[in-house]
């Protein structure tokens, strides 16, 4: 029988997915520990051997062996613009969109404490962006001489100002630093292209990064190591949105991905506003978005979460816990892998979900103010109105392992007490139960119609 | 002739009619026109000219508040690195029957190189805005 095998190199566990290619369905899958630091194979052989377990191997045959990764840290990048909330911002976007975990996001003419200050975070990729097509050209050029002085091995993308791309070719050549150039991630103002920058950042980590994070010995067994893992899934959620060629999609829908760290959230909609009379603001939104949440995470970040959410907010959701939240979050915080078993401890870690949920989604979704004038309200909209997407589905292994996903990612839908949150009014909740997403989004790169096929069958009402 | 203009209504108007024969005015003349709407904060105006490098920033108030909203703009303009730009504003600036003359010197007095009363053509401004600029005909 024909299969693939998918592999996500996690930052905590190597995940393997085997998928019967013909009957387009998971044969099984199997995790081991992650191990970059010595040779990343080892991880992937415990995790191979749990998988022999579950399936006979002399009657597959793997015909594509395709991975991603998030490990050594997963694709860590800078984002250089001009005005923070344009060129900037745009730039973040990009970044986001590849996959990327943004080490810092800088404006304007860098300092050279600044550009120190880059260096010192070793960042895999610097994104230089800055000024419209025709527009500012001062500040990218100013930003590209520094880089060319301070940045020895940082692979730099160029999408900035189609204007100054070639003075910035030849300073950046003059001092051999890599770099690509692409198309301006911000061409007009206010108008968003991040694609063509997403696709150079891959193509450098396919390139360089795999390498660099001692990974290349893994693509002697497998066909290469794609993409990073949040690229996947992103990549997932738009086949699944959208469909492909011969199968139908099931429409705009918002992932969820709870983790230990972060908070992901994915939107694949237009986000055009939904109701007549308001007036669209500020920059374009992609089509296709991400956002992660640092702060908000169920262990590592679980303090920081606290942080941000408060006490009384937190406790909206566990009212009658016998915790102390504070002192609770520290003790999560510090035993990053304590599994909850205890009825109370299971509500707790349902509670820091929800809120995890409701402050990724608002931060994610836009805004709607209200001008009162003589004539009424007039509405104005920054960001996504995702009031009418479809469906709102949970990834991850909080969600996937809970009792009680459906709770957890209502957190994430319209709230009548905030209602200028554009979140989902009505969405159909789905869980990734199989958590096959990111293999999803791998396999969908040689085979999109059995991948949608497969994620309409394994993604399921919650 | 390539010269770029950020143009919008400012403060919290919505008046938007006016807004678009402006930008097509502006094209059909030669500009580049970068048009930031309605509804649009002094910020918006500022950081639109930073990325577009533009060479003028063209402000329209039609609801009467624009006195409130354009005060200040020249100072943030000079904070922002937008040296020298031109300031132009116009529509329905303010309420009422006020001496135009006394208007046109407060504008002026807030750092707007050009104000324009109600009713004034979208040529007037162009003609102005060539001549500021040295763009020979
Ligand atoms: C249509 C309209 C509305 C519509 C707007 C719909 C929309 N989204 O566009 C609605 C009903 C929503 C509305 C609401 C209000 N409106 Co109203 N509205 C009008 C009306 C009737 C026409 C405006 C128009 O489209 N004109 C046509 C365009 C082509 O002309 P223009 O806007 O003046 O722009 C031209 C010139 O002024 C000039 N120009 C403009 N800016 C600049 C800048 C430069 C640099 C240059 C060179 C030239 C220039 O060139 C433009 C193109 O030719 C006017 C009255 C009138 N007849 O002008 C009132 C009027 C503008 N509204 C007025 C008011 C008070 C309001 C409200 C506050 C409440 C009310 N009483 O209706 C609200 C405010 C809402 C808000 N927050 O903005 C007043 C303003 C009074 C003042 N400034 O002293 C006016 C003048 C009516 C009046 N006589 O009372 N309004």
């Amino acid at each position: 029988m024909d299969a693939a095998l998918l592999i996500d190199f996690g930052s905590t566990y190597t995940k393997l997915t085997a998928v019967d290619l013909e009957n387009e369905e998971i044969l099984a899958t199997a995790k081991d520990l992650t191990t970059v630091q010595t040779d990343i194979m080892i991880g992937f052989n415990n995790a191979f051997e749990k998988l022999k377990e579950k399936i006979d191997l002399s009657k597959v045959n793997f015909v594509e062996k395709l991975a991603c990764s998030s490990a050594a840290g997963g694709l860590k990048m800078i984002a250089i613009g001009l005005v923070p909330e344009l060129t900037a911002e745009a730039a973040k976007r990009a970044a986001l969109g590849a996959g990327a975990r943004i080490l810092g996001v800088y404006s304007y003419e860098l300092t050279k404490h600044e550009m120190e200050e880059i260096v010192k975070k070793k960042p895999d990729i610097i994104l230089l962006a800055g000024g419209t097509d025709g527009g500012n050209k001062d500040c990218i050029l100013h930003n590209a001489k520094l880089i060319a002085q301070y940045i020895k091995d940082v692979p730099i993308v160029v999408a900035g100002n189609k204007n100054a791309q070639d003075e910035i070719d030849d300073i950046l050549n003059d001092a051999h630093v890599y770099h690509k150039i692409t198309e301006n991630v911000m061409p007009r103002l206010n108008q968003i292209n991040v694609e063509p920058a997403r696709e150079v950042i891959r193509e450098i980590f396919m390139e360089k990064i795999v390498e660099a994070k001692g990974m290349k010995r893994a693509e002697e067994f497998i066909s290469g190591i794609l993409m990073p893992t949040p690229a996947a899934v992103l990549k997932a959620a738009r086949i699944l949105a959208d469909g492909t060629d011969k199968e139908e999609g099931i429409g705009e829908l918002i992932i969820v991905d709870i983790g230990g760290a972060t908070t992901d959230v994915h939107s694949i909609a237009s986000g055009e506003p939904s109701k007549a009379g308001v007036t669209l603001r500020g920059l374009q939104e992609p089509y296709a978005k991400r956002t992660v949440e640092g702060d908000l995470g169920m262990r590592v970040s679980a303090v920081s979460l606290w942080e941000a959410a408060g006490t009384r907010r937190i406790k909206k959701f566990v009212p009658n816990t016998k915790y102390d939240v504070e002192e609770r979050c520290k003790f999560l915080q510090a035993n990053v892998n304590f599994i909850p078993k205890e009825e109370e401890d299971i509500e707790f870690d349902e509670a820091l979900g929800m809120v995890a949920t409701e402050m990724a989604m608002e931060r994610h979704v836009g805004l709607i103010e209200s001008v009162y004038t003589p004539m009424g309200i007039i509405y104005s909209q920054v960001g996504k109105d995702l009031l009418n997407v479809r469906y709102l589905i949970g990834t991850g292994g909080v969600i996937v392992h809970s009792r009680n996903p459906k709770k957890i990612l209502s957190a994430g839908k319209f709230n009548p007490d905030t209602p200028n949150y554009l979140k989902p009014m009505n969405p159909e909740i789905l869980v990734d139960k199989e958590y096959i997403l990111s293999a999803m989004g791998l396999l969908a790169e040689k085979y999109p119609d059995k991948a949608i096929r497969i994620m309409k069958k394994y993604i399921v009402k919650a | 002739m390539g010269k770029t203009v950020v143009l919008g209504v400012i403060g919290a108007d919505c008046h938007a009619v006016g807004n678009k024969i402006l930008e097509r005015a502006f094209s059909d003349a030669g500009f580049n026109v970068v048009n930031i709407g309605v509804m649009c904060s002094q910020e918006e105006f500022i950081s639109a000219a930073i990325e577009t490098n533009a060479d003028a920033i063209l402000v329209s108030s039609l609801y009467g508040h624009g006195e409130i909203d354009c005060r200040g703009l020249r100072e943030k303009c000079d904070e922002a690195g937008l040296k020298n730009i031109l300031l132009y504003a116009g529509g329905n600036l303010v309420v009422g029957k006020q001496e135009w003359s006394d208007v046109e010197k407060r504008f002026k007095e807030m750092g707007f190189n050009r104000v324009y009363p109600p009713g004034t053509s979208p040529e007037v401004g162009i003609n102005d805005l060539k001549h500021d600029l040295g763009i020979e005909d």
